[in-house]
């Protein structure tokens, strides 16, 4: 049984700890998340040319590091830890993860390439009803020429008003559910394609609404076949809930790492209020879910990995992320809600940093769906008999 | 990072799988699923024959060394044989106590005597053993025993004197083990000795608790002058808390994947249930039974990582430390959860004046989870303070 880190990917961990430490201070997260684009470009820069974080799952014919989901996963952890404001997510996790997937070899030696190199992507589905499934794809797109013509809106994109390459899902005009859904890469600035930064209650994560009005794609930048992508977004969008889980975790632990320093510093009738049974039974309830999820995020992360490199247990990437995105969501939110709680008045404050982890607990929760989505994605599986694609 | 066993290990899992399919069957066919947790009273001679069935294959105490008889089996061997125990339907180890902490305390601590007047008896599965530790006034308090014991000059013999209480398979066994205060002027850890008691003896009186299942697992068990000789205290007197600490840090996990497997089986039964009655088309209980989908799945991922080990930053201390808070918690919701599907037939019992069906007894047995081996209340504070480092409770 080696259900454990190994010695590298504890070092892969530990690096990115001590680098995110150093760079993604509270004051610079608050610096990042008050502009637009909501990342210092310069570290984003730092850790594309010097630490390569981004070419991290990349296989090594493309470029990249040729590692894990594990790996990724670990990194993931510690930069939900540090609230890390940085495209890496939608790049890396969304646009990377879609290329993999779904495109084609021209596709992917063109477009993995520029991420290797720097250029930031994401992905794009979610239209304006806010759903996370098949239904959620609103925009269509049908033959036109020798491409495709895609017209429609897209909302809560994350880094989509920032990132140079877009991936997008459109379906047949009067498709539903399921069918008749495709998936597209392109470059951002393609013509017809309006992008507009949404501000967001939690700043450390950048959203946008991207409306496509008559954008002439040609046929190269079709991925996979048309009207057929969904058993491939479907997976997209399972990994994307994992590496979202991974970050949860990271701040489910960092909410009650910070809140322990507090209690541990704060004097109240003559001793610290750590040593308060009411506030230690609070705080080991805390620690018992960012285990949990702990546990959660690891076995993800073992089924992603196979998914990428076709191992047995694929085939349990829709129960393992669902079980990953209910349990996280549910445990930083926890974790966070607590900690202001246990913070007293100045965890009500901007300037102490529990409010921030509240407000990125509540918007990864939210994002891909909530964890009563996917308990009840899991219910179906469990009670109506239903196979998940 | 892998989440599988290795093929050595794959491999002692068909051996004990195809052991099981070839003799839990037959006469043992109608103890399959029966006398576990909350279930311990049924069938008492039915499981004694299964135990020495066991022995005669080589599976009782398989943990143990080859000297004394076991198989020297690997954590993951042990954790894949009590998967596969409840997989099959195992019924409730009669020797349970004898194999897993009388077993190992006297290998650790005991005399060559000792292990050879007692380990036979239990790997035979013939000499039952049971726990005396508990008292009226010391549970979660457990250094606070009261119990007594005395050496007697003129017999060159212990004599036991005192109460202990939730005493399980007291009316079965053959011999306790006990702590009790060697040194009466003694508080807390020391003073205390830990002693092998036969329980055949006109000083030794068991009397049953009726619990709120109606039914009587456990048991109040009186010493008034009970007499231990003077080879049968493991230790020397003084050393008791050592010994019976030692005791509780064997468990290491063995036993959470055949737990789980119990609570695998009792899920798929409620599952069964909200099928059934139509409780699976209610949102609120969808969510709910998705949600101890999720709360089983993660206890087996928790277990896994425990098993795998810790690494530097001890991580594996605070996997083992939340593991009886998670389990216990999420098993009590279980319960309330196969209640509420039930709904209004809940309350209808099999048969009067008290027999519970399966899912009302579980439900009514999970009350207990939250509460023996450590209330959740003081697993907090163990969270909190070992795995913490927050400041401890003041102790009296």
């Amino acid at each position: 049984m080696e259900f454990r880190f190994t010695e590298e990917q504890e070092m892969i961990r530990d690096t990115a700890q001590a680098f995110l430490a150093e760079v993604s201070t509270s004051e610079a997260v608050r610096a990042a998340m008050a502009t637009e684009s909501g990342y210092d470009l310069d570290l984003w820069q730092r850790i594309c040319d010097q630490m390569y974080w981004q070419a991290i799952h990349i296989p090594e014919q493309y470029g990249g590091m040729g590692l894990g989901y594990v790996e990724l996963v670990a990194m993931l952890e510690q930069m939900g830890r540090y609230l890390l404001c940085s495209p890496f997510y939608a790049t890396v996790c969304l646009a990377a993860n879609s290329l993999l997937l779904a495109a084609d070899e021209a596709q992917k030696t063109d477009y993995l390439a520029q991420i290797v190199a720097g250029s930031t992507g994401t992905l794009a589905y979610t239209g304006m009803s806010g759903r996370w499934d098949a239904a959620a794809v609103e925009a269509t797109c049908e033959p036109s020429g020798d491409g495709y013509l895609i017209n429609g809106s897209y909302r809560f994109v994350p880094d989509g008003h920032t990132a140079d390459i877009l991936v997008v899902a459109a379906r047949l005009p009067g498709s539903e559910g399921e069918q008749g859904i495709s998936l597209f890469v392109l470059p951002a600035e393609t013509a017809g394609i309006s992008r507009q930064w949404l501000p967001t209650m939690d700043q450390t994560r950048k959203q946008a609404q991207l409306v496509c009005d008559q954008v002439h794609v040609p046929s190269s930048a079709l991925m996979g076949e048309a009207g057929n992508a969904w058993p491939q977004l479907s997976k997209i969008i399972d990994l994307a809930a994992v590496a979202i889980a991974a970050d949860q975790v990271g701040g489910a632990q960092q909410s009650l790492d910070i809140t322990l320093a507090y209690l541990q510093e704060r004097v109240q009738f003559g001793r610290v209020i750590a040593s308060y049974q009411a506030v230690k039974h609070k705080a080991a309830d805390m620690m018992l879910k960012a285990e949990a999820g702990r546990s959660a995020i690891y076995y993800a992360a073992c089924v992603a990995d196979e998914v990428l490199t076709g191992g047995p247990m694929a085939a349990e990437l829709p129960e393992a992320a669902s079980i990953a995105k209910a349990y996280c969501s549910d445990a930083y939110f926890f974790n966070a809600g607590c900690g202001i709680q246990l913070h007293g008045g100045v965890g009500f404050t901007a300037e102490y940093d529990i409010q921030l982890y509240f407000k990125r607990a509540k918007s990864t929760e939210t994002f891909l769906g909530n964890a009563a989505y996917h308990r009840e994605r899991l219910a179906r599986q469990l009670l109506d008999g239903e196979v998940a694609a | 990072m892998k989440l599988s066993f290795s093929a050595a290990d794959e491999q002692f899992r068909e051996e004990i799988a195809g052991w099981l399919r070839d003799n839990l069957c037959g006469e043992f066919e109608e103890i399959r699923f029966r006398g576990g947790p909350g279930d311990e009273h049924m069938y008492v001679e039915e499981r004694k024959a299964w135990e020495a069935r066991m022995h005669r294959g080589g599976w009782t105490c398989i943990g143990w060394p080859r000297e004394y008889g076991g198989r020297a089996a690997s954590i993951e061997q042990q954790v894949i044989f009590n998967e596969e125990y409840a997989r099959a339907g195992g019924p409730g180890r009669m020797g349970h106590i004898g194999e897993t902490l009388t077993g190992p305390t006297l290998i650790a601590f005991g005399s060559q005597e000792q292990k050879q007047r007692y380990l036979p008896g239990i790997l035979r599965g013939e000499e039952l053993w049971c726990q005396g530790y508990s008292e009226p006034n010391a549970g979660s308090d457990l250094a606070n025993v009261k119990t007594r014991a005395r050496f007697d000059e003129d017999s060159q013999q212990w004599q036991i004197s005192g109460q202990k209480v939730w005493t399980s398979l007291a009316h079965e066994s053959q011999y306790c083990f006990v702590l009790a205060r060697t040194d009466p002027d003694s508080v807390g850890h020391k003073g205390l000795g830990f002693f092998l008691v036969a329980m055949d003896q006109p000083g030794v009186e068991v009397r049953p608790i009726e619990q709120l299942t109606g039914t009587s697992e456990f048991n109040e068990v009186f010493f008034d002058e009970a007499v231990c000789s003077a080879q049968d205290i493991v230790g020397l007197p003084g050393e008791g808390w050592k010994v019976a600490m030692g005791l509780l840090g064997f468990e290491r996990g063995v036993s959470t994947l055949g737990q789980q497997m119990l609570f695998q089986n009792e899920f798929d039964e409620i599952i069964r249930v909200a099928r059934e009655n139509g409780a699976a088309q209610d949102p609120a209980i969808r969510q709910r039974i998705a949600d101890a989908h999720v709360g089983l799945r993660i206890m087996r991922f928790n277990s896994m990582r425990m098993l795998s080990g810790g690494g530097d930053d001890g991580s594996l201390q605070k996997e083992a430390m939340i593991y009886k808070l998670y389990w216990a918690t999420w098993h009590r919701n279980l319960g309330k959860l196969a209640m509420d599907i039930l709904g209004a037939e809940s309350e209808i019992l099999d048969a009067g004046p008290y027999e519970l069906n399966r899912l009302q007894s579980m439900y009514l047995f999970t009350r207990s989870d939250t509460i023996y081996g450590g209330t959740n209340q003081i697993q907090r504070n163990i969270i909190a303070e070992r795995a913490l480092g927050m400041p401890r409770e003041p102790r009296g």
